[in-house]
């Protein structure tokens, strides 16, 4: 049994006066891709920035040496007036982390993005162009676990496919552990080989066949609609990207 | 210019610098119009000081230092909105220093007056102000990432608390040199104006602190130089807000498309 990457015991976030995750412990290895589902108010974000050690918490959360995180936060309402374009964004982060300028180029081509595009505002940036720079923003510093707080909520669905192509050839690539949390039921059959759900009652986790049953989805989402509308998109996906193949 | 004037400009135009600096940041924070309002802070430590016959300056300093501290926690333990915290800390700062600032000193402490300065003085406000250009630069990429999403930089390990806290002394220091010749209610022009100016001029980052430290640098002197050569007004803060305030009206016309 190898060593997890990430081992969290007894894991509890209050926030006001308000219980957000109890009780929580589970594990993830290396070059896994975990997906956190759960219904809204579940705590999938809280656990995020937990693991980040933005928030305070109690229980025991520990990373393996070695262990580098690079966040993928849920969208941020970026103020359209401030004078910040993408690349002064990324050269925050490389001044502050003292991480070579030569980064800043590197991962800009290796997610497509253009000059033109990193000397834009970054009020005024598409929904997707936006996201793309946000993963840039992760990838510096060489992260190994990429943290994904819903990252293509509020993007069109041809956006959402190329957001995921790219997390996926990231993943392959640079053998990233990934966190990921989702609404989308389809992204999650297709890319977690775990599954991590929160729900009200006993947490549970484990590969998605086994995980995401039609009495667990009933139970997350309140009724199994939903559960066949997912399916039906996911086979639908595949269809049609056989198709394109 | 006569000779005792000359540090006095020297001086001047280092805090016009950090003002531009600190005014940018603070326009990106929004909260520039709370720089007016923390300008406000050193009232009561004014009027104390006129009762108790010390400097004026260290009384300001006493009670700007001990209001942003209360902004600070204020924000940290309610989760008040940081506009709000410096609203409430505001409004008794300004009624505690309009009971205790002798009428006969109220426009002075309003308006600055244009004092000779000691060695001593001007070492300590050049300090001062060279602190701040320093610290601006020092940690204008932290700013910057918190200043984006307090989320993120904290995921890229700044210390978001600890990074407000420090800008806000940042700022009060830059008022408090401000003070000196420009009036609690001068102060924060130079903070507000330039910084205005710049936006409409540029969205990029640098070019965005460059402009900002470039309008209140000659807002100042021409402004400083105004009034000893033509206007002998007793403090060249009206001049100075005024000049900066046309610079902004220019940035109007001038403004890129």
């Amino acid at each position: 049994m190898t060593t997890p990457l990430l081992s969290v015991k007894n894991l509890g976030v209050i926030l006001e006066g308000r219980t957000i995750i109890r009780d929580l412990s589970f594990e993830v290895h290396e070059a896994d891709c975990v997906a956190i589902i759960g219904p809204n108010g579940a705590g999938k974000t809280v656990l995020l920035k937990a693991l980040l050690g933005i928030v305070p918490h109690q229980g025991e959360i520990r990373w393996s040496h070695g262990a580098q995180l690079g966040y993928v936060p849920q969208k941020i309402a970026a103020d359209r007036h401030l004078p910040l374009s993408a690349r002064d964004l990324l050269a925050a982060k490389a001044g502050f982390l003292k991480l070579p300028s030569a980064e800043i180029e590197q991962v800009s081509t290796e997610l497509g993005l253009t000059n033109e595009l990193l000397s834009t505002s970054i009020g005024t940036l598409s929904g997707g162009q936006f996201q793309k720079v946000l993963i840039a923003f992760a990838l510096m510093g060489r992260p190994n676990v990429l943290l994904f707080d819903e990252p293509t909520a509020s993007l069109d669905e041809l956006t959402e496919e190329g957001i995921y192509e790219l997390l996926q050839s990231l993943q392959k690539e640079r053998g990233l552990t990934v966190l990921l949390v989702s609404h989308d039921l389809s992204v999650v059959y297709r890319n977690a080989n775990m599954v991590l759900c929160l729900s009200k009652g006993k947490p549970c986790m484990g590969p998605p066949k086994e995980i995401l049953t039609p009495a667990l989805l009933q139970e997350l989402y309140a009724g199994p609609s939903q559960f066949y509308q997912h399916i039906h998109k996911h086979e639908q996906l595949s269809h049609d990207s056989q198709e394109r193949d | 210019m006569p000779g005792e004037q000359v540090p006095l400009l020297v001086l001047a135009m280092f805090f016009a610098l950090a003002a531009g600096l600190v005014g940018a940041i603070a326009l990106m924070k929004r909260m520039l119009l709370a720089g007016d309002v923390i300008s406000h802070l050193a009232l009561p430590g004014l009027g104390l000081a006129f009762l108790l016959k010390v400097n004026p300056l260290m009384g300001g300093a006493a009670t700007l230092f001990l209001g942003s501290f209360l902004i600070w926690q204020l924000q940290k333990k309610t989760g008040l909105a940081i506009e709000a915290a410096i609203g409430v800390i505001f409004a008794a700062a300004l009624a505690i220093g309009a009971a205790v600032i002798p009428n006969e000193d109220l426009a002075e402490s309003l308006f600055g007056e244009l004092p000779k300065i000691s060695a001593v003085g001007f070492f300590l406000g050049m300090a001062a102000v060279l602190f701040v250009i320093f610290s601006v630069f020092l940690l204008k990429d932290q700013l910057s990432l918190s200043i984006f999403s307090p989320d993120l930089a904290a995921a890229t390990s700044v210390n978001v608390s600890r990074l407000d806290f420090y800008f806000l002394l940042l700022f009060s220091l830059t008022v408090l040199v401000g003070l000196r010749f420009m009036g609690a209610l001068l102060a924060s022009a130079l903070i507000i104006v330039p910084a205005a100016t710049s936006r409409q001029l540029t969205t990029k980052l640098s070019h965005f602190f460059v402009l900002a430290a470039g309008a209140s640098l000659i807002s100042v002197t021409t402004g400083f130089l105004l009034n000893v050569y033509l206007f002998k007004f007793s403090t060249a803060g009206p001049t100075i807000a005024i000049l900066s305030a046309l610079l902004f009206c220019l940035s109007l016309i001038v403004k890129p498309r």
